[in-house]
Order: C-alpha cells, then structure tokens, then sequence
C-alpha cells in the first residue's frame, strides 16, 4: 500500500493567545494537485511551516512520504520542495551558485544536468550567471521555484507563487508546475487567485481560524454549494432580496440555483413581484462563490 | 546517507566562506588595514619608551595583540553578520529547509568564522613583518589559541546573531560586549602595568587569557601560565558550545 504524500493528524499550533492551528487533519495522496485555501490568518503558512520544519507544532503528527517530519526530519525534507511566499534571495550569489549550493544542502553534488533543465523550463537560462540583485521581481520568483526543485522532491508545495507576478509569466509557471504533476509530483498549492485554484487543483481543503472547515474535490465543491447562478440586473434592485437574490456592490442581483430547471420559476417570482429585467446572465458556480459561502456557513 | 550529510555540512562552509570571500576586500582587506595603523601609531609613539617583559621592543609585543584582536573580532562579525542578514533578509529560510542537523549547522557557521579570523589575523602578521622583528618561541600555542579564541567568537557571534532581531541590537552587542572585552584585554599593555585592582579585574575577562595565551607562543614569556589560560579559554568554549548547541537545538528564533 503506498503511503500518503502528506500525512497531517490533530495538528496544533498556538502563537501566544493566537489559535493558528486548531487540530487540523488532513492526507494528500500521491500525485495529486492539492490546494489548500483560506483567508488570511488562516493557518495555511503555519500548517506549511510546520511541515517543512520552519515551525514546531505544539502537538500532532506531520508525515511526508511517511517520514516524520520531527523524528525523521531528514528523509522528511529530502522529499520536500517549498517554494516561499516571501521573495527572498542571497544577496551574494549568482543564481546558478545559488542552486548549486541548495543541491549541496541536500546532499547532492554534480547537479548540473537537473540544473540546466530547471532554468530551461523556468526561462532562466540567460540569466545563470546573473547576481540575484540584477534580476526582476518575477525572476526572482521563478528562481525560487528552481531552488525548491533541486533536489527533486516528490513533494512540491507552494505558497502563493503568482502574487505580484505578471500574467506571461503565470501562464508559464502553471504549465511547469502542471508538467511536473503529470510527472508523478505532488503538488500543494496555496494561492488567493481562486480561479487558479478552481482550473489546477482536483481536491480542496479550506481552512479558517485553524481548521479545516471544507474538504473534497474540486467539483464535488462547487456542485455542493450551488451550481448555476442566474444573474439579472433590475430596473428596482432594492426589490432582489425579498425575492431570495443576493445583491452584488455592482446592482447585479444573483440567484443560486441547484438546477436549470429552477431558471423558469426565478423568473415566475420576478414578474409576479413586478421586477423588470433590464440584463441577464445564466453562468456556472465558480470557486470564489463557494469560498465566500463556506467561509460565511463556518 | 552519511556521505550525503557530510556534503551538506560541506556545502553550508563552503557558502559561508565564499561569502566572505566575495567582498574580501570589506572583511579581510579592511580589518587588516585597520590593525597597520594601530601598529603604525602605537609603535612610533612608544617603541621607544616602553619595553615588556625586560627586554622585548613595545611594537613587537604589540603584534600578537593586534593579531588576536583582529581574529577574534572578526571571527564574531562573520557569523553574527551573516544570521542577521540572512535572518532580516529572510534567506535563512535556505538553510532551515534542507535536512541539515543543528550540529552540521553550528560547525559549519562556527568553522567558517574561525577561517576568516585566521585569513584576517595571518594578514596583520604579514604586514607586521617589514616593521618588527618577531620571534615564534612555540608555535603549538599560537596555533591552539587562535584556533580555540576563533571558534569561541565564531561561537558568541552565532549566538547574538539569532539573539538579535535588529542591526543595531548586534551593534550593542558588539559596542559594549565583544569591543571593550578585547581592549581591555592587553592588547595594547601587558597586565602587570595596571594596579593591583585592574589586575584583578583582568582576569576575569576571558579575553585576556586568549591573548596572553597566544602571545605566550611568539615570547615564550606571558603574564599568566598558558596552562592556565589554556583550561580557561577551554572551559569558556565547551560552555558557549554548549549554550549555542542549546539554542540550535530548540530553534530559538529561527523555527518559531
């Protein structure tokens, strides 16, 4: 039987009167695009922390590939990648010495081959011999994504990798990241661009205030929580909520509904109440909508 | 596995010298310029005044001093600057990932420390030489005592470093620790000048016993047994050992 790439039972971790893990359980099989969601202060950095060992939990267990993390922190992080939030560099090196040296940490010399893939694919090759000072913002996000691969961790997590990094530059990291999940990686994934989370990840979990307050696939997600949302702009939007619609900050007034069946009689309580439609759209549930709703519910 | 571990503790040194190879010029060059003029001023003021235990030339007993203080203080700025920056930087973070033990981590900070120290303090000893003529009575001593006062700095210079949150903690830390402990050491006297009460008060400076021990190894000839500046300087090491080991172990202030 192989075991979970990431294993996590009753985790706890507390910063002074800040509850930032609050017994959290949580397994990612193999190979899965995971994502894991949640406002700020949430824990998800915490529960990361922990994991990679940046952070010492109060109380539970934190496996990766089956290695605890605390008793055999070792093999643990061999088999862990973190690319970081924070866009932090070694002000001394050249990013090309800068891999070097993180493949050393990890016990590996004579790395150049993986290396010169990584910069390919992260279109770093023309810059291996720069200063990491010299490079922008955006390069030196993809380097860190290179260092967290150096030493070829099944495991991969990331936590908010696009914030602040330009569209192009988006598109070509997700494919990277989408190619090495096809490879067999694992890959954790933390971001606040939900639409991202919504097209890569296959399962879900969504904390808030330390806790896992949602936990499924993608789709059983958005199915769970609505599926269609009807869409009209009202000549009275004042009229939308006694007829059950949410009213956006744009005037839209918004029906959640579990079927297309259930357009026909929306539109039946519009006109009985008198509403007129001046505007209207039929479309999916997407995965901002069932983070705010199960965010709300918790 | 085991050769795996030795490549990772040899890749954290090897980073941590190049890192103060890369701006040689500020943490080697700089300091040894620094102890010329001290040799420069103080030999010409008082060479011809003083002499030191009967009959050595005051610049010459001055060397070793200079020597020592600029490995210790140099052997302290190379791991404490190196923490806070990648502490304040948040690059730290590069070393804490990887399965590096706190032991492989300690050894490499304090190990790298005591290199730069002795590339600073065998750069004084060089530029001494066209102005003094020094003899190397036993040279075992100089080597134990710039090995053992290197790591003991390097050590102290793990500590402030992640004791410290800000530049100017370690700052203070250097200013009014690590400064007045080395010049009030005997660098630049030999103790038995002072009065009785400033003896006294020198011999609790661990300090002083790395000096006098180095300084032993040139002359021959010190204020105190080397013995006894040996046991003392040891002890001091094995419990700073003890104390940054602790520190690393728990992670205090580096893995929250």
């Amino acid at each position: 039987m192989t075991c979970p790439a990431l294993r996590i039972v009753s985790a706890t971790k507390r910063y002074g009167t800040l509850q930032a893990l609050a017994g959290v359980d949580l397994e990612v099989a193999q190979g899965e695009f995971f994502g894991l969601l949640g406002p700020n202060g949430a824990g998800k950095t915490t529960l990361i922390s922990a994991l990679s060992g940046l952070v010492r939990p109060d109380g539970g267990i934190f496996e990766v590939m089956g290695h605890n993390v605390v008793t055999d922190y070792r093999n643990a992080r061999r088999k862990l990648g973190v690319v970081p939030q924070e866009l932090v560099f070694d002000p001394f090196f050249s990013v090309r010495e800068l891999l070097r040296i993180q493949s050393g940490y990890f016990g590996i010399r004579g790395n150049d081959d993986w290396i010169d893939e990584i910069l390919a694919n992260l279109d770093l090759t023309a810059k291996a011999g720069a200063n990491m000072r010299m490079l922008s913002g955006g390069m030196k996000r993809r380097v860190l994504v290179a260092q967290a691969l150096v030493h070829r961790p099944p495991v991969i997590v990331l936590d908010e990798p696009t914030a602040g990094v330009d569209v192009e530059l988006r598109q070509g990291l997700w494919q990277f990241i989408r190619k090495l999940n096809r490879d067999g990686h694992t890959i954790v994934l933390t971001t606040h661009y939900l639409e991202e989370a919504e097209a890569l990840c296959g399962r879900i979990a969504m904390l808030k205030a330390g806790r896992v307050v949602a936990l499924d696939t993608t789709e059983n997600l958005l199915r769970r929580f609505a599926s269609h949302a009807l869409r009209v702009r009202l000549e009275r939007p004042e009229n939308a909520s006694a007829l059950g619609a949410t009213l956006s900050d744009s005037g839209w007034a918004e029906f959640a509904l579990e079927r297309y069946e259930d357009v026909e009689p929306a539109l039946a309580r519009l006109r009985e109440a008198g509403g007129r439609i001046l505007e209207m759209r039929l479309g999916e549930a997407d995965l901002e909508r069932v983070f705010v709703e199960v965010m709300n519910r918790a | 596995m085991h050769e795996a571990r030795l490549i990772g503790f040899r890749t954290l040194l090897y980073k941590e010298v190049l890192r103060f190879w890369k701006v040689g010029f500020q943490t080697v060059a700089a300091p040894v310029l620094n102890a010329l003029l001290f040799l420069l001023i103080f030999s010409h003021v008082l060479d011809r005044h003083v002499t030191v235990y009967g009959d050595v030339a005051y610049t010459a007993f001055l060397v070793p001093g200079l020597v020592m203080m600029s490995l210790l203080q140099n052997a302290f700025a190379n791991s404490s600057s190196s923490l806070i920056q990648s502490k304040i930087t948040g690059n730290i973070i590069f070393v804490l990932l990887p399965p590096l033990s706190y032991r492989e981590f300690y050894a490499a900070y304090v190990i790298a420390s005591m290199l730069r120290g002795l590339f600073v303090g065998c750069g004084v000893l060089l530029v001494s030489f066209p102005f003094v003529d020094l003899p190397i009575a036993a040279p075992a001593w100089v080597l134990v005592f710039a090995l053992i006062g290197g790591a003991i700095l390097g050590s102290l210079g793990v500590i402030a470093g992640i004791w410290a949150d800000k530049f100017d903690q370690l700052a203070g830390f250097q200013n009014f620790l690590i400064m007045p402990l080395t010049m009030l050491s005997g660098v630049f006297y030999s103790i038995h000048s002072l009065p009785q009460m400033w003896q006294d008060v020198s011999h609790i400076n661990p300090f002083f016993f790395m000096i006098d021990g180095f300084r032993y190894g040139f002359f021959g000839q010190s204020d105190v047994s080397p013995w006894l500046s040996l046991g003392v300087v040891s002890v001091c090491f094995v419990l700073l050992a003890v104390l940054t080991l602790a520190m690393l172990a728990r992670g205090y202030k580096l893995r929250a």
